[in-house]
């Protein structure tokens, strides 16, 4: 057993206060998302946190942890080395209560650039059609996709600080990944949108969206694969 | 106070919960995904091993016969085996569809799918994406839900009350969490695809949303629930946290060990070892538990290790890069060189929403409560029996999924949704959960009795049965009930209150838990996932068939209907 001090930054809709709880941690091997939940049980059960899977792959639970956007429940305290946490919910959202942000306006950006597969919809529904994509094809886009959506990237962008409708990391990562893959046929119309102002070329390769994402995705670096591919004017990236 | 009105409505954003609404949409109805998740988080997206389905039969000799009989056999013979032909049937095109949809399916050098022995399955037939298949497919459905402009999702949305009257489904209730508001949903149409409820046991593998209360609504709504004694328990959860480790660490040759370092199964199942059927090898783990051959952790739970220190570490690292990583971060241990702590915790749900093999949802006399239909784990099709095979699941999620909402959307054609049944629905609702909210109450706190539901289910409901402990927890469970109505909400708002949502959960968790902990006592036989010391065989002369649970006058009521035996007959299960 440990005592850690957990500062957690509140939000009811209409006031922000800071919050202290004090709570026996069993082990170092807990998270910090173990601890919210033991806070919730043991002490106050109004405290609002988002969280599911507690493995880091539904990608629920970001917020900023001693200052640095990570998921709670990959948190470990062992890994923080220290007495006093402070948690806030992630920068660049809107709040809805606690640490619950508002995601929507990240799914929306995602959207715009077309995050499935184009082609000719009776290929897709014609159920017997195997496009097949072979090992070589798949290592293409294999890591890019591997993003849980989880918003930490957006949350520790400069630019999407102060550039509202920049797509952001999150967006322009998957707009590589659809279009890396071979079974896809949108790369022209996905450039339309993406080669733009608030596309690709707001980008100020900051990468601190690569240094805190949770499952290594690197989106800084499928934004400047996306830049390369157009600047090449190649058929896809 | 609104009332949204659509085609079809589908509560859930699984996989079945998106499948259906994609099978809908497509076929031109308005479809609203009303979830409790926010975005694809859905439980769905942790699934590891794959998904079966015979997609190159000539490839390894395999047919969609063999697929179903072994499903058959796997289910311990209480499957309805034109369910298990459906599933054997429909599964190849479902892989079809999700790949063309953007899944990565893992190749071979030829562009074919790669397949994976699983445990009962005769033949190499599990197609995957590494060891994360739920997760690229989930990202890949819920990108493509998204692109439809008919499919709008409600998401934060929990679904307190089902509406059905004269027989029929008109929609649904829900608090919808980020504006602290009740919402109606009418629809002529509704797929219930709502998951398990591993949460109302202390060691789960699954999500902290997967409560399972919907279970307990379905039988308020006048559904029926089928099997609800058939809990799967798999043997190889980390320890504390529950986190599972994927079966394909034995499939890679992996050892179970006890504190003396004996590979215990020899002594439980000496041809298969470690690779024994899932409910063998738990409840193993749990005798040597009991037997005080087990570790004890510092959190007071018993282990056992799992040992890949003799496997080659490039393999492991090659093949099973997520073991690593989540023994690492969950329990702190480098396999390489360390035991992984390892434990059984519930899985999945055999049983569910009772429906035929089409989905449709039916009551307790066995008639469709017409314009409701139920998918995935949430249901019981009648697939999986006493117990279900691995990577069997996402297929079921797929294929019934997709019937379901096929069907939905054609019965919905023509007819119009009753939005003022449904605004008296919310009506009652806001009453009910104001006064929820205004309770003084006395000093019950929620979560304090989900801890103790959690501890009785593990009594009663748990590997190894009696007569006895299910006595025993049902009488504590009776308890847990009555204090329930002295439950204090300290939340007074109404957004994103997940004391409030909470409360209701619990209230559907007690409902389905009695089912649960109802069959483990009268069942007296040993099947699949139920397994009774005082009853150790199985006994198809007086058991083979179905337990059908119901509420009536507000009290859990059961009977048995019969099993489907078309093709195979029962016979003794070896493997
Ligand atoms: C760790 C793990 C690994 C697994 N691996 C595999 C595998 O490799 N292969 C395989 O075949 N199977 C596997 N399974 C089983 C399989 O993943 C699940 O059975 C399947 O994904 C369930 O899908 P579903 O769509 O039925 O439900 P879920 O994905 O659980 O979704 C349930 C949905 O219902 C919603 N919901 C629930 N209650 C309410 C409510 N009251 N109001 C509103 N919405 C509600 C939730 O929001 C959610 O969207 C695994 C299971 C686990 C836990
Ligand atoms: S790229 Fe990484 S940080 Fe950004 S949303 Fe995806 S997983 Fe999260
Ligand atoms: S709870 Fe799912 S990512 Fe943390």
């Amino acid at each position: 057993m440990k005592s850690v001090v957990i500062k957690v930054k509140r939000y009811d809709g209409k006031k922000t206060w800071w919050q202290e709880y004090k709570v026996e941690a069993p082990s170092e091997k807990v998270s910090v998302l173990d601890l919210l939940v033991k806070v919730k049980e043991e002490q106050d059960p109004t405290l609002a946190v988002r969280y599911s899977c507690r493995m880091a792959i539904c990608g629920s639970c970001g917020m900023v942890i001693n200052g640095v956007p990570r998921l709670a429940c990959q948190t470990l305290l062992s890994e923080l080395k220290a007495e006093f946490i402070t948690v806030e919910p992630m920068w660049n959202h809107k709040v809805i209560k606690d640490l619950v942000v508002d995601l929507e306006p990240d799914f929306e950006k995602v959207k715009k650039v077309k995050p499935y597969i184009i082609r000719d919809i009776k290929e897709i529904y014609e159920t017997d059609k195997e496009f097949g994509q072979k090992p070589e094809e798949l290592d293409k886009y294999y890591n890019f996709a591997y993003c849980i959506q989880c918003g930490l990237c957006m949350s520790a962008c400069p630019v999407v600080a102060t550039h509202e409708r920049f797509l952001g990391p999150m967006a322009l990562n998957a707009g590589y990944r659809w279009s890396a893959d071979s079974r896809d046929q949108g790369w022209k119309e996905r450039v339309k949108i993406i080669d733009a102002e608030e596309g690709v070329w707001a980008c100020h390769l900051a990468y601190t969206c690569s240094a805190v994402c949770p499952r290594g995705v690197d989106p800084g670096f499928s934004i400047q694969l996306l830049k390369a591919a157009m600047l090449r004017k190649a058929k896809r990236p | 106070m609104e009332v949204l009105e659509y085609d079809v409505v589908v509560v859930g954003s699984g996989l079945a919960g998106l499948r259906a609404a994609v099978a809908a949409a497509l076929r031109g109805a308005a479809v609203a995904v009303v979830t409790k998740v926010a975005g694809p988080r859905s439980h769905s997206i942790s699934a590891e091993g794959g998904m079966a389905a015979v997609v190159h039969p000539n490839k390894t000799g395999d047919s969609y016969e063999l697929h179903a009989y072994d499903t058959v056999k796997g289910g311990d013979f209480l499957v309805d085996q034109e369910a298990a032909i459906t599933l054997a049937y429909e599964a190849p095109k479902e892989v079809h569809f999700l790949d063309s949809i953007g899944v990565p399916w893992n190749k071979d050098p030829d562009g074919t799918f790669s397949l994976r022995q699983f445990g009962g399955m005769s033949k190499p037939r599990t197609v995957f994406a590494k060891d994360k298949t739920g997760f690229y497919i989930m990202s890949a459905i819920y990108k493509h839900v998204k692109g439809f402009s008919n499919i709008h999702l409600y998401e934060e949305h929990l679904v307190t009350r089902l509406v059905v009257k004269g027989g029929a489904f008109h929609g649904v209730v829900a608090y919808d969490m980020r504006r602290g508001e009740l919402r109606g949903f009418a629809a002529p149409a509704g797929v219930v695809a709502t998951g398990g409820g591993g949460r109302m046991y202390r060691l789960t593998t699954m999500g902290f949303l997967n409560t399972g209360e919907m279970y307990g609504y379905a039988m308020r709504a006048g559904l029926a629930l089928r099997d609800m004694e058939f809990v799967q328990w798999h043997p190889t959860a980390l320890v504390p946290a529950g986190v599972l480790i994927s079966e394909a660490a034995r499939a890679e040759g992996a050892y179970l060990v006890n504190r003396h370092g004996e590979r215990f199964m020899k002594r439980y199942a000496p041809e298969r070892m470690e690779l024994a059927p899932r409910d063998v090898v738990s409840r193993a783990i749990y005798l040597e538990c009991l037997k005080g051959n087990g570790f004890v952790h510092e959190s007071g739970l018993c282990y056992v290790g799992l040992d890949i220190r003799h496997l080659d570490p490039e393999r492991v690292k090659q093949r099973l890069p997520l073991l690593l990583e989540l023994s690492k971060t969950y329990a702190g241990v480098n396999p390489l060189n360390e035991l992984i702590p390892v434990r059984p915790a519930v899985h999945y749900f055999m049983g569910g929403i009772m429906t035929d093999i089409e989905g449709r949802a039916l009551d307790r006399d066995g008639n469709w409560v017409r314009g409701l239909w139920a998918a995935g784990e949430a249901a019981s099709t009648g697939v999986h029996g006493a117990n279900r095979l691995g990577s069997n699941s996402l297929a079921e999620c797929a294929v019934w999924g997709r019937l379901a909402g096929e069907a939905a959307a054609a019965y919905a054609r023509g007819r119009r949704p009753a939005g003022e049944l449904v605004a008296e629905a919310v009506k009652a609702e806001e009453e009910r959960i104001n006064g929820l909210l205004r309770r003084e109450g006395g000093g019950e706190s929620v979560r304090g009795l989900l801890k103790e539901l959690q501890n009785l289910m593990e009594g009663g409901g748990g590997i190894v049965r009696s007569e006895r402990a299910s006595v025993e927890a049902l009488k504590k469970l009776t308890d847990l009930r009555g204090r329930l109505n002295n439950v204090r909400i300290s939340d007074g708002g109404r957004i994103y209150n997940m004391e409030l949502r909470e409360v209701l959960e619990l209230e559907g968790m007690l409902l389905a838990a009695e089912t649960v902990l109802l069959g483990a006592l009268l069942r007296q036989e040993s099947r699949g996932a139920h397994y009774r010391v005082d009853f150790q065989n199985r006994d198809d002369r007086r058991w083979l068939v179905h337990s059908v649970y119901f509420l009536y006058g507000g009290n859990v009521m059961t009977k048995q209907r019969p099993v489907n035996v078309t093709r195979w007959m029962p016979e003794a299960r070896r493997y």
